[in-house]
């Protein structure tokens, strides 16, 4: 039998050198005692650990960051069983990377039981100020966890609080903390901790956050498991906070509805002044009005409505079909990359984006909702005869000379046609409204298109824009 | 009237903050205080208590004021309640902030308000304590700020760089409802605003012209609120609306408020029990729909009233309904099929897809693994067993659903 002693502190770097030595001698696992600092001597003596053998001993990452985390588990037989499995890795390397393995099951479930215990001393530590010794100032806790995770635990709280001195007693040890790193002190009796008015003012805001109408126990003793409790200030008051609830329920259905104070009416009646829905007779007026639109559905699911832009006097009206995924966000129409093609386009030709109207037969986006994700959908008929209000408003305002529509969508919605568009691409109709209007490809189809038809289709959209330009200089 | 202490406030702000479901603090950029201030935030959130209610406390969750000039019937703080009014000055937000966060007792502050004066003076006092708490005093815990919707522009564009996470509460799932019960909210301007923090968030991610990254926008995104049991809409329209949010604005989390009573309530709302197992249900749902590659209507459809079985999970709900898909053998079926069966979650699934590399997986393995066996049962096939008629019995429902409660002799 070999003894092995760890240290209180630092025993995982302990049992890491000895278990190297040891696994190079190829000694098993059950002729190693690894004993604690308390344990009492062996009855029969023991030998001690050997020095480097002549065995090569590999360790894998995965091995030893599971090591150091099962090394903070109360479990005595932890480091006998670390050992197992740095032995077992050396005939077969890749034993954990199996989930539905048996040993790296048990050392898994250990190790989540240690995180566990770490993530609720970063909950449930509770600091007390204490007298200052110098310019910082200086808290101190008491904290039971459940595994010795002293060592693993505190590089929290020095991240966390820095600029101050502080110390967290537990039954395994102190951790002390004053500015530089965190030493570590055998245990002392519990400390006696001052009282803080901050706890008081906690228990204040524990109580009131609290709602009686919904009581649920179960969840919150299985995340803040009874065994904490003794060491919190807040959890004293479960008890009374649980008998009063029901009381507290029933004066709230008994007390019932109360008059509203008098000032409440005038204040509502100002905030809720009917909007005026009278025809408008001003372009910013019908903006007005349209962002409040509720005409067809479709305002239930987009963002916004996304009113028309530009020169509200200009000869050119360019009409689009709806806003899409970028313009109901930003509502504005045609910032999307449909939009900056129509842009790119404009450009070529010479149309100045800032002496046109433009604007979509559809103020608000469709679409359909895929994970992240939104995919646009056509308007339909009866969502563009409902917009088709709006249009005709813009329309009147601007009383264009030419109209250009883009794509099927916005030439129903000013001509009424339905007809396929192919054969009606580059040519000119009458409006619903007065005016012609120039039939073209909407700059979304063409991005939709690949290979040469793209080209093409980009090439009629500039020769039809440049066609309305000659209009308006005819 | 004696003044109010700041024990008094905390009480009357805290109550009145209650009501919002939203506590996480996880999610955000690393950050701590080696290099001056206090605090450290980043990986997951840390909860440092829970109520009797179930809910944790990971943040201190006050209402700057309840002064409000707003008439929301579901709300306790509307202008037409007798509730007992109460306001923090900015300095005291900021000092509770910090010296319960010095004790370890919370991940740092969910700031809320009533509106009080408009909604551009209610919102630049809740920046002015974010910029006290993270500029003044080097406060690098977290901090989710609930924005005004009305606000201008420029106040919630700068809170934005002070913020963890910002939100705006959708408050309800249908737009109609939401013009009768909280007539001076509309929903196109919350949408809006989610729109223009989604906006906000895209343009900080991008690099200049010299690679140079401007400050994040609230980098633990943002998230909102929807009250369940308040409107008549069913879970199916829940989960519509609630998909509709992830998928246009990139929505962190909706979390599901149950409707719950609330002192001096409003005639236009019943005083019911708070329907606990249907907001339970729904975010199970909405955890469906975010990890396990499930759409609204799907889960839906399970049943033809539109609302989510209360007895069964979703999931399970969705498997019962959709049987001929079952059996799955896990040997060889692809990932997104695992994840649809009962009593698989995402870890299991990976561990499977790990543990397959190494060998057959059998019953016992899967048990090991962490599948809920009692579940997953009727719906897998593997080396060691097979469900043979089980997956298409009758009586299947009634194995998981529990027994319906016996009607009393001696009542």
């Amino acid at each position: 039998m070999i003894r092995v002693d760890l240290p209180r502190f630092r025993s995982f770097e302990a049992w890491r050198a000895a278990a190297r030595q040891l696994a190079s001698n190829r000694v098993a696992a059950d002729e190693v005692r690894w004993a604690a600092p308390d344990d009492p001597a062996e009855l029969f003596g023991a030998a001690s650990v050997p020095g480097l053998g002549a065995q090569p001993v590999v360790a894998t990452k995965d091995l030893l960051d599971l090591a150091r985390q099962v090394s903070s588990h109360s479990d005595p037989e932890r480091w006998g069983l670390l050992y197992a499995a740095l032995m077992r890795t050396q005939e077969d390397r890749r034993f954990l990377s199996n989930p539905a393995d048996p040993m790296r099951n048990r050392l898994e479930r250990m190790a989540k039981s240690v995180r566990r215990d770490i993530h609720k001393m970063h909950a449930f530590v509770r600091f007390h100020e204490l007298p200052s010794k110098g310019s910082r100032r200086s808290f101190g806790a008491w904290f039971e966890p459940e595994h010795p995770i002293l060592e693993a635990g505190t590089p929290f709280f020095a991240k966390r609080f820095a600029d101050m001195d502080w110390l967290i007693a537990t039954p395994e040890g102190i951790a002390r903390f004053e500015g530089e790193a965190i030493g570590f002190e055998p245990p002392a009796p519990r400390p006696d901790l001052p009282e803080d008015a901050s706890h008081d003012l906690w228990q204040t805001y524990f109580a009131n956050i609290f709602n009686p109408a919904r009581i649920k126990t179960q969840a919150m003793r299985s995340e803040m498991p009874v065994k904490y409790w003794k060491n919190l200030p807040e959890t004293r008051l479960i008890g009374e906070m649980l008998a009063d609830a029901p009381r507290r329920v029933q004066a709230m259905a008994d007390a019932g509805a109360t008059e509203a104070p008098a000032f409440a009416a005038k204040v509502t009646a100002r905030l809720r002044q009917a909007p005026d829905d009278s025809a408008p007779d001003t372009m910013e007026a019908a903006r007005a009005q349209a962002l409040r639109c509720r005409r067809c559905d479709l305002c239930q699911h987009a963002t916004q409505t996304v009113w028309g832009e530009g020169d509200p006097q200009a000869p050119l009206m360019i009409v689009g079909e709806a806003p899409g995924d970028h313009e109901d966000l930003a509502g504005r129409p045609f910032v999307g990359p449909a939009g900056q093609l129509l842009r790119q386009a404009m450009a070529e030709t010479g149309i100045d984006p800032e002496r046109a109207w433009l604007t979509n037969a559809v103020k608000h986006f469709k679409f359909r909702p895929r994970g992240k994700r939104r995919l646009h959908q056509n308007p339909n008929a009866g969502e563009v005869q409902h917009c088709r209000w709006w249009l005709g408003l813009e329309r009147r305002f601007v009383a264009p000379r030419v109209t250009v529509a883009l794509g099927a969508t916005a030439a129903y919605a000013l001509t009424g046609n339905r007809d396929p568009l192919t054969p009606r691409r580059g040519g000119v109709e009458n409006g619903l409204i007065e005016g012609p209007v120039l039939i073209t490809w909407h700059p979304s189809m063409i991005l939709r298109e690949t290979g040469p038809g793209a080209r093409v289709a980009r090439e009629q959209l500039v020769s039809d824009l440049i066609r309305a330009r000659r209009m308006l200089a005819g | 009237m004696a003044q109010k202490t700041l024990q008094d406030k905390l009480a009357i702000l805290s109550d009145a903050a209650k009501y919002d479901a939203s506590c996480a603090s996880s999610g955000t950029t690393r950050r701590d205080s080696r290099k001056g201030g206090i605090g450290s935030a980043g990986g997951t959130g840390i909860c440092h208590a829970y109520t009797p209610d179930g809910r944790c406390v990971s943040l201190l969750k006050i209402l700057m004021t309840n002064f409000c000039i707003y008439d929301c019937a579901f709300c306790i703080n509307r202008v037409s309640s007798n509730v007992e009014r109460a306001r923090f000055t900015p300095e005291e937000v900021v000092t509770l902030t910090l010296e319960f966060y010095r004790r370890n007792m919370i991940e740092g502050l969910f700031l809320s308000s009533g509106i009080i004066k408009s909604p551009d003076q209610t919102m630049s006092d809740i920046l002015r304590i974010a910029r006290m708490l993270r500029v003044d005093h080097g406060f690098k815990g977290y901090i989710h700020l609930k924005t005004i919707p009305d606000a201008s522009p420029e106040l919630v564009e700068e809170a934005g760089l002070y913020a963890d996470r910002m939100s705006v509460n959708i408050e309800l799932p249908q737009d109609g409802s939401l013009r009768e019960l909280a007539p001076e909210k509309r929903p196109e301007t919350i949408r809006a605003s989610m729109a223009g923090m989604r906006l906000s968030r895209e343009a900080a991610k991008e690099r200049s012209f010299r690679g140079k990254r401007p400050p994040a926008f609230a980098p633990a995104g943002q998230s909102t609120q929807m009250i369940v049991g308040a409107d008549k809409a069913t879970d199916r329209e829940i989960l519509g609306t609630s998909s509709r949010l992830y998928a246009g604005y990139d929505l962190k989390r909706v979390y599901y408020s149950a409707f719950s009573p609330i002192p001096d309530a409003s005639k236009a709302l019943p005083l019911i029990k708070p329907p606990l197992m249907r907001e339970h249900r729904l975010y199970q749902a909405d955890w469906l729909m975010r990890f396990y590659g499930f759409d609204a209507d799907e889960i839906g459809a399970a049943r033809p009233d539109g609302n989510l079985d209360l007895e069964i999970d979703p999931k399970l709900a969705w498997a019962l309904a959709n049987r001929t898909q079952f059996p799955v053998d896990v040997a060889r079926a692809p990932k997104e099929l695992l994840l649809r069966v009962p009593g698989f979650g995402t870890k299991t699934v990976s561990r499977i897809l790990a543990a397959r590399r190494n060998g057959p997986v059998r019953y016992g393995d899967l048990l090991r693994i962490g599948a809920i066996m009692s579940k997953a049962q009727p719906f897998v096939v593997l080396p060691d067993w097979k469900p043979g008629l089980l997956t298409d019995s009758d009586g299947l429902r009634a194995r998981f659903a529990p027994p319906a409660e016996q009607l009393s002799l001696f009542g």
